[in-house]
């Protein structure tokens, strides 16, 4: 890891303090999938890894290669743009088509289907 | 000093995301039903991307694009089998 | 003339960024290609035929944005603790939210906020009445959670969109 060396001091510790957030942030948010007990509960875990999670490593990446290249790269940015638009998408469709689901059975657990849906 | 704090840093990310991947593919094995499978694949594609963002270990800008793959196919796979799921069919 | 070839200028202008940003470089090669990208795929997207926005107060905008930022993250930080404790008493559930707002984007917006927001999902819409279904992880109260949505978001978004 010699590139690494490259690094002055104080991005060397910034960078490590952003990385081991955003995958505390990430591996919180799989826990919750593994722990929580119900689908609709477990919906909502995932959504600490797309958020914050993702912006700290995102922050972390931009800052390392940065200051490696000596110019700014905000290429990453666009992983960040492209998931912040996407994930509302997928995770709205995933609720509705379980929203379906469970109505189609007959589940008592959800609320009934309203006239103009 | 900063540099191996910094280097034990990347390695315990990367073992976080790790844990995290292996919690998803948990809940994709036990399910119980389709859509705690598809959320718990939605949930691994995004922690696959963010071990690739950590390119940082390797110094190489290559890695963020492989990254911007992942989460592309796996926005298109989710919306992809949600729909499946409501319809019973991809395209209608 | 204009109008004609770039009928969503900020589209354009958005889609050549995205391409510049992707090939990291400002070569005029680039720049070319990016150019005529951005101003014949906003002519696709027209085809579409997409309703108008009317933005009316950018700066109140600009603070939602803010505020949505400054929500997510305490959100994040109450969901990873309700996740890390375990809590067994931790109540959640659905809760149906009577709206005023009807703009298309406007409800577009909404929604992206609502499910961004860890902890928060929105379920369904139901147009004719206008009521909002969403779930909340930790529904302590479900008047206080209405009042919430409508104060902190609805009520900006009506401002900007209507």
């Amino acid at each position: 890891m010699n590139h690494l060396d490259d690094l002055p001091p104080w991005a060397a510790i910034l960078v490590a303090v952003l990385v081991l957030l955003g995958a505390l942030l990430a591996f919180v948010g799989s826990l919750g999938l593994l722990r929580l007990k119900n689908f609709y509960k477990r919906v909502h875990a995932p959504t600490l890894g797309t958020t914050l999670g993702t912006f700290f490593m995102l922050a972390a990446s931009i800052t390392c290669f940065s200051v490696l290249h000596g110019r700014p790269i905000f290429y990453e940015i666009l992983i960040g743009v492209f998931l912040t638009l996407t994930t509302p998408i997928t995770l709205m469709l995933l609720v509705r088509a379980a929203l379906y689901r469970d109505r189609e059975e007959g589940s008592a657990d959800v609320p009934q289907a309203m006239p103009h849906e | 000093m900063s540099h191996s704090l910094l280097g034990a840093a990347v390695i315990v990310a990367q073992v976080l995301l790790l844990l995290a991947m292996s919690f998803s593919i948990i809940r994709m094995a036990r399910g119980p039903r389709a859509q705690d499978r598809v959320l718990a694949l939605d949930a691994l594609y995004v922690n696959a991307m963010l071990l690739l963002t950590i390119g940082i270990r390797t110094g190489s800008l290559l890695y963020v694009e492989a990254g911007l793959i992942i989460a592309l196919l796996g926005f298109a796979g989710t919306v992809a089998l949600s729909k499946f799921l409501m319809r019973g069919q991809v395209i209608e | 003339m204009i109008r004609r070839w770039l009928p969503y200028p900020i589209l354009s202008a958005l889609l050549l960024l995205i391409w510049l940003l992707l090939n990291q470089s400002v070569a005029p090669g680039t720049i070319l290609l990016g150019a005529l990208l951005g101003i014949a795929l906003a002519k696709v997207f027209g085809l579409l035929r997409p309703p108008k926005a009317h933005v009316h107060n950018y700066r109140l905008l600009g603070l939602l944005f803010l505020r949505v930022v400054y929500d997510i993250v305490r959100s994040n930080i109450a969901v990873a603790r309700i996740i890390l404790r375990r809590d067994s008493r931790m109540q959640s559930g659905f809760a149906a939210i009577p709206l005023t707002l009807t703009d298309h984007y406007g409800l577009a917006v909404l929604a992206c906020i609502i499910t961004s927001t860890p902890g928060t999902i929105w379920v369904s819409y139901d147009s004719g009445a206008n009521i909002l279904l969403i779930h909340v992880l930790d529904l302590v109260d479900e008047a206080d959670w209405i009042d919430t949505i409508k104060q902190r978001y609805e009520r900006p978004l009506l401002e900007i969109f209507q």
